[in-house]
């Protein structure tokens, strides 16, 4: 069991109160997820020519700054450093490629890893109860656009915050799961031959975000790399997904997990139970459903 | 069955869930042998009018979580609302009257009892039914009515993938399209007895303007459920 959440503001009046909007959504999913939790914000937008990566260190007293110059120096441009907990933002200004500038961070030190890249996404995970996750982030004070979360309860790999979802392996791109992939391995290997990035855990998740990746580097949109997935991912899944500024939900065929949409005139939510969305203003008249087995529901540009 | 008592407004007892606790208000309600209730603010809660025992009236006052109602003895339950996963879960008799749709799994294993949801029901619709009847006024998603041993669904819409599969005793009676029959699922001639029921379980959820003749029935071929000394060698 997990529970998964999101929220895609239709509103621009609204995206200051993100994540006073999002956050009750992911606590109240703590019952189906209380091993770890995780949130992809949509917020800040970096220039066109600078990347914006998530990175994490489980060290409190990791030495930030020697990375900071280390990244300064092996790609010549400027770095701004954000930290938020064990999460830092670091903003490259000037023309790099995003993977090369990932391959770099994660080069230094071995307990660095890169959580997202990309030019608006942040994401943020950790092991522990929702609420706890969600105020080591900060998660109410997020502006943006769009968000996407995930309670986790682990049946399948390890308890550890890289295992934790949301997963990305593209820019901008993200993807939380309710469920179990049962041919992730033989995927993987797959998708490894294709030139995917790094696999960094043994998480079926994991698969599942690259092979998305994958799918929308060969031109797909990720509406139609949805589509796809369900002639070749095999499994159970509640699927939510995000782009720079598009927003995505499709379950498997059985429908074997839940997920219930709530819609209005300012926003789309997505909650694992209904009893997550009750918070949002307007929701008592909201269309609410719940989607239908094997159909993708997307919006926004990209998507 | 005891017929419902006839709410009047002077009567109506109000609940609220934004000042009591979701074991508060069940207990309220599984003490009560008589009466009008009312419960505000639901907010999706689950297991909420759960285990009721007595001939009283609840109204929810918007959308419930999972399993409303579930193990509903003479209680007639109405959502002004949609209910999550299992309403009316091995209701025993009452009933329980959703004025939205139904998540999966409505009216799981139900034993007596009418359950009616004016919208649409998701997966899975009156799985393992053991004996209560089921009125879908919309569609109804796949699987519905999986392993379901005795009792009856209606569905005034359309029926998923696998309708029927693995099939007891219960009836089906479906107006719109059925989209696939399970196994051992198969249409079955409509006879006066069953034009006779199904007018009558009609009336029952008050479906005017609709005739039983509209209706087709499925039931079990009954091929697959018996042990065949012939298939010893696939057990």
């Amino acid at each position: 069991m997990c529970g998964i959440a999101g929220l895609y503001l239709k509103n621009e009046r609204l995206r200051p109160r993100l994540g006073e909007l999002f956050t009750p959504i992911l606590v109240e999913l703590t019952d189906r997820g209380p091993d770890s939790a995780g949130i992809a914000v949509y917020r800040d937008p970096v220039a066109e020519n600078a990347v914006k990566l998530t990175v994490h260190h489980a060290d409190q007293g990791f030495a930030w700054d020697g990375l900071v110059r280390h990244l300064k120096e092996g790609l010549g441009v400027e770095v701004a450093d954000h930290p938020h907990d064990t999460h830092h933002v670091l903003v490259l200004d000037g023309k790099v490629d995003a993977d090369a500038a990932a391959a770099l961070v994660e080069a230094y030190d071995p307990g660095l890893q890169v959580m997202s890249a990309g030019h608006v996404i942040e994401i943020y995970k950790e092991m522990g109860l929702p609420a706890e996750v969600a105020r080591r982030f900060d998660a109410k004070g997020m502006a943006g656009t769009h968000a996407v979360g995930h309670t986790r309860m682990a049946t399948e790999s390890a308890v550890t915050t890289a295992g934790s979802h949301p997963f990305s392996t593209g820019l901008d791109l993200c993807l939380v799961h309710n469920g179990s992939l049962s041919n992730h391995n033989g995927l993987r290997e797959k998708l490894k031959r294709n030139g995917v990035p790094p696999f960094r855990t043994d998480n079926d998740t994991e698969v599942a975000a690259a092979y998305l990746a994958w799918r929308m580097k060969e031109g797909r949109t990720l509406h139609e790399a949805l589509q796809d997935g369900l002639n070749d991912l095999d499994g159970f899944y509640t699927f939510v997904a995000g782009t720079a500024d598009g927003f995505a939900v499709m379950r498997d065929p059985i429908a074997c997990k839940p997920a219930v949409l709530a819609e209005t005139d300012d926003y789309v939510a997505f909650g694992s139970e209904y009893r997550a969305l009750v918070r949002l203003p307007g929701i008592e008249h909201a269309k609410v459903w719940e989607p239908e087995p094997a159909v993708v529901y997307s919006w926004g540009g990209r998507a | 069955m005891a017929t419902p008592s006839t709410a009047t407004p002077e009567n109506i007892v109000s609940l609220d869930l934004a000042d009591q606790s979701l074991r508060e208000v069940n207990g309220a309600l599984q003490e009560a042998r008589a009466g009008y209730y009312r419960v505000r603010n639901p907010r999706g809660v689950h297991a909420l009018a759960c285990g009721l025992d007595g001939p009283i009236e609840v109204e929810i006052d918007g959308h419930a979580g999972y399993y409303l109602a579930g193990m509903n003895k003479e209680a007639r339950v109405t959502v002004q609302g949609s209910a999550g996963v299992g309403v009316a879960e091995n209701m025993m008799s009452g009933e329980v009257w959703v004025q939205g749709d139904a998540s999966q799994s409505a009216g799981a294993t139900a034993h007596g009892g009418l359950l009616v949801v004016e919208g649409n029901a998701s997966a899975r619709c009156g799985i393992s039914l053991k004996g209560a009847d089921i009125v879908v006024k919309g569609s109804v998603g796949h699987m519905s009515c999986f392993m379901a041993q005795a009792g009856r669904l209606v569905v005034l819409g359309d029926a998923g993938d696998s309708l029927g599969d693995s099939l007891y005793e219960a009836r089906l009676y479906v107006r719109g399209n059925v989209k696939s029959l399970g196994a051992d699922c198969v249409e079955k001639p409509m006879r006066d007895e069953h034009l006779k029921e199904l007018d009558e379980l009609l009336a029952r959820a008050r479906c005017e303007g609709v005739s039983a003749s509209e209706f087709r029935r499925y039931g079990s071929a009954r091929s697959l459920y018996n042990f065949k000394t012939d298939n010893i060698g696939f057990y």
